[in-house]
């Protein structure tokens, strides 16, 4: 196992969210592109020591928000043109004397129905943006990368990465306090 | 090096020099410097470990509990109706008042985890999943009142959008129809953003499962997560944004609960004080709940580092003032009535308070507005059995608070010739005891399957999590 497979990337394993937020801004210093860091929790300001912040001074964004915004859109314009359709259109239904059709009495169906579709915006706008569901990553095949999700941090820099180099890489993540610097390979196909 | 947080360091203001503040000794989310490894083993623990004789002997005290439901609904599906105890004047009955009861209850989830997500409390991170929970349970012992309360439950389809055979669609004027888009569009929500919540902590056990099943079964849950910061980035951005969705849905779903009453045009429901002191009741039932099944866990788990004094405190603070709105609503009814002059309001009121249902009425005052006032004293929060008696009472407290506006008003209509009064039959009565039945099973099966906290919130709030290691 340990020889065979495509590599991946190299691993270094971090003990403290400290000693990681300072050590991302270093491998950012040093020019690498494809890299990522893997922590239990969310690490306040991790995005900006990774990828520094943008002409305004904002760490990177989340693009989640769009999604959200579509979804709202299109939930308020279903519940109108469902009340619309359905009781002014396709089968006129009188009630109370009021009009067929108002923005105003099936305001409850809009409103809840913005709020449905854009809750399934976030949800799906947050899987699509994270490459979910995928149930097998070659990260996976570290023999720590379960202590991630516990109480280690590791960061994995990619054979991707235009400056990457099985040695000077490796000797890098040392020299900025990474424990235990490993080489992840894919599994091979079976 | 450009760093997002060398500029938020800023001065402390002169006046801080001068008045020289007293500091406060704040008493930390979790309890003993618990490590971060130590809050992972103690959440998974529980999962993992063999399971315990007393969550069997539980889950089949629970499952038979349930069945009561199951037998009275069974009696009421195949003779109608006309087994529950609604009748003439009075056609909504125990239905009505159980399905706002549990959906009240379910209010208190997302309030937790959404508003006071919004508003920063960080010690709601480890309460929040198993509100989230009940959240969804509750809503689901709901449902089954509506749902068969329609008559032919095999029809409660025609309730929503769908082309049937009659080729004629919902109205959308009632305020039924919009509760149906309220409850349904809640339940949903509840559902993803308690999933959503979920999904670092199931990987979690995915990469902690030993077993075949368990790699499967949390493997697909969790969808691949990754820990990966561009993953949080993302998940903390849409948790921020559902917690921002479900702000504005909570108000809104015991609003339009409320206009189930509000809009009809009968004394003492037609008030426009009905939305917010719903949504205070519907808080301060669910404060109630959480509490009741909190602190068992709590004990039975021995989670007294993460669910500390701390929480108990915010919690029946949370209850003391909600419970204090209620008190106050329950006041300004009665003035409303007395300064519009209407006298059918006023008898109404008078009714309400005097009248057939005097003991109901008395019952809840006692228990809404009298037992969280014991919530100002510290040492009645320390108690923790008291503590949880005094949460029951608020459950049943805000039961009879929805039994007394349903029943009283209905019964004591405007025409003295059709009034009538309301008792359940035993089908009611087996129906909803039952439904504490169900919710406990489904409450059971959480605590066994399922992270009873949210793991990366609660290390989120240890100084272990801070990058600047407490130097900033």
């Amino acid at each position: 196992m340990a020889n065979k497979g495509i590599k991946y990337g190299l691993a270094a394993v971090f003990n403290t969210a400290s000693e990681i937020y300072t050590a991302a801004a270093k491998v950012r210093d040093a020019g690498y592109t494809s890299w990522e860091c893997y922590t239990p929790m969310p690490v306040h300001g991790l995005d900006a020591q990774m990828y520094g912040l943008d002409d305004k001074g904002f760490p990177v964004r989340s693009k989640v928000p769009r999604f959200t915004l579509a979804g709202g859109v299109t939930g308020f314009f279903t519940g109108m043109f469902i009340v619309w359709y359905m009781n002014a259109f396709d089968y006129p239904l009188i009630a109370g004397g009021k009009p067929y059709f108002s923005p105003i009495f099936p305001f409850p169906v809009f409103y809840e129905l913005t709020i449905l579709f854009a809750a399934f915006g976030t949800l799906f706008g947050m899987f699509f943006l994270n490459r979910l569901p995928r149930h097998n990553h070659p990260v996976f095949e570290h023999p720590k990368f379960g202590r991630t999700g516990d109480d280690k941090f590791m960061i994995v820099v990619e054979v991707e990465d235009p400056k990457f180099d099985d040695d000077e890489t490796a000797d890098f993540l040392k020299k900025i306090g990474g424990k235990s610097v490993s080489l992840i390979r894919e599994p091979e196909e079976f | 090096m450009s760093s997002a947080t060398t500029d938020t360091v800023k001065q402390s203001p002169e006046i801080l020099k001068k008045v020289k503040p007293a500091k406060l000794d704040e008493v930390p989310l979790v309890l003993n410097k618990r490590s971060l490894h130590w809050i992972t083993e103690k959440i998974c623990g529980i999962v993992e470990a063999k399971t315990p004789a007393w969550w069997w002997w539980c889950f089949i005290f629970a499952l038979a509990i349930a069945s009561f439901t199951g037998m009275g609904l069974l009696v009421l599906v195949s003779s109608g109706v006309g087994e529950w105890g609604n009748n003439n004047p009075v056609n909504w009955g125990w239905a009505i008042v159980n399905f706002v009861f549990w959906i009240g209850i379910g209010h208190a989830g997302t309030l937790i985890s959404a508003i006071l997500c919004l508003l920063k409390q960080k010690w709601r991170t480890s309460i929040n999943r198993g509100s989230e929970a009940m959240t969804v349970f509750a809503v689901m012992c709901a449902g089954i009142f509506p749902l068969f309360h329609v008559g032919r439950v095999w029809f409660a389809w025609w309730l929503f959008p769908i082309p049937n055979a009659n080729n004629i669609w919902p109205q959308f004027k009632s305020p039924l129809e919009w509760d149906v888009f309220a409850v349904s569009t809640y339940f949903t929500v509840s559902i993803l953003f308690w999933y959503m919540g979920m999904i670092p902590d199931l990987a979690v056990l995915r990469d902690r499962a030993q077993k075949m099943w368990r790699k499967y079964f949390y493997g697909f849950l969790s969808m691949g997560w990754n820990n990966s910061n561009t993953h949080w980035r993302n998940f903390e951005m849409a948790y921020l944004l559902l917690a921002g969705l479900s702000t504005p849905l909570v108000l809104s779903v015991h609003t339009i609960v409320s206009f189930d009453f509000a809009i009809a045009n009968l004394p003492g429901w037609h008030t426009t004080i009905f939305p917010p002191y719903f949504v205070a009741g519907a808080i301060f039932s669910g404060f109630g709940m959480v509490m009741t099944l909190l602190l068992p866990v709590r004990a039975v788990f021995g989670l007294h580092d993460l669910i500390n004094q701390k929480h108990i405190d915010n919690m029946c603070k949370i209850t003391l003032a909600t419970g204090s709105l209620v008190g106050y609503a329950y006041a300004m009814e009665f003035f409303i009535a007395w300064y519009g002059a209407n006298s059918y309001e006023g008898f109404a009121f008078i009714n309400r308070a005097f009248g057939n249902y005097w003991w109901a009425y008395w019952i809840m005052v006692s228990c809404n507005v009298i037992c969280p006032q014991l919530f100002w004293f510290k040492a009645i929060r320390e108690n923790t059995p008291l503590v949880w008696v005094i949460s029951i009472f608020v459950n049943v407290g805000m039961w009879f608070e929805r039994f007394v506006i349903a029943n009283t008003t209905l019964s004591r209509d405007f025409l003295p010739s059709s009034w009538g009064y309301y008792s359940p039959t035993v089908v009611d009565i087996f129906t909803f005891f039952g439904t504490f039945g169900f919710f406990s099973v489904l409450f059971l099966l959480f605590l066994r399957f399922l992270p009873l906290m949210p793991l990366a919130e609660v290390k989120s709030v240890t100084p272990m999590a801070d990058p600047h290691a407490g130097k900033h």
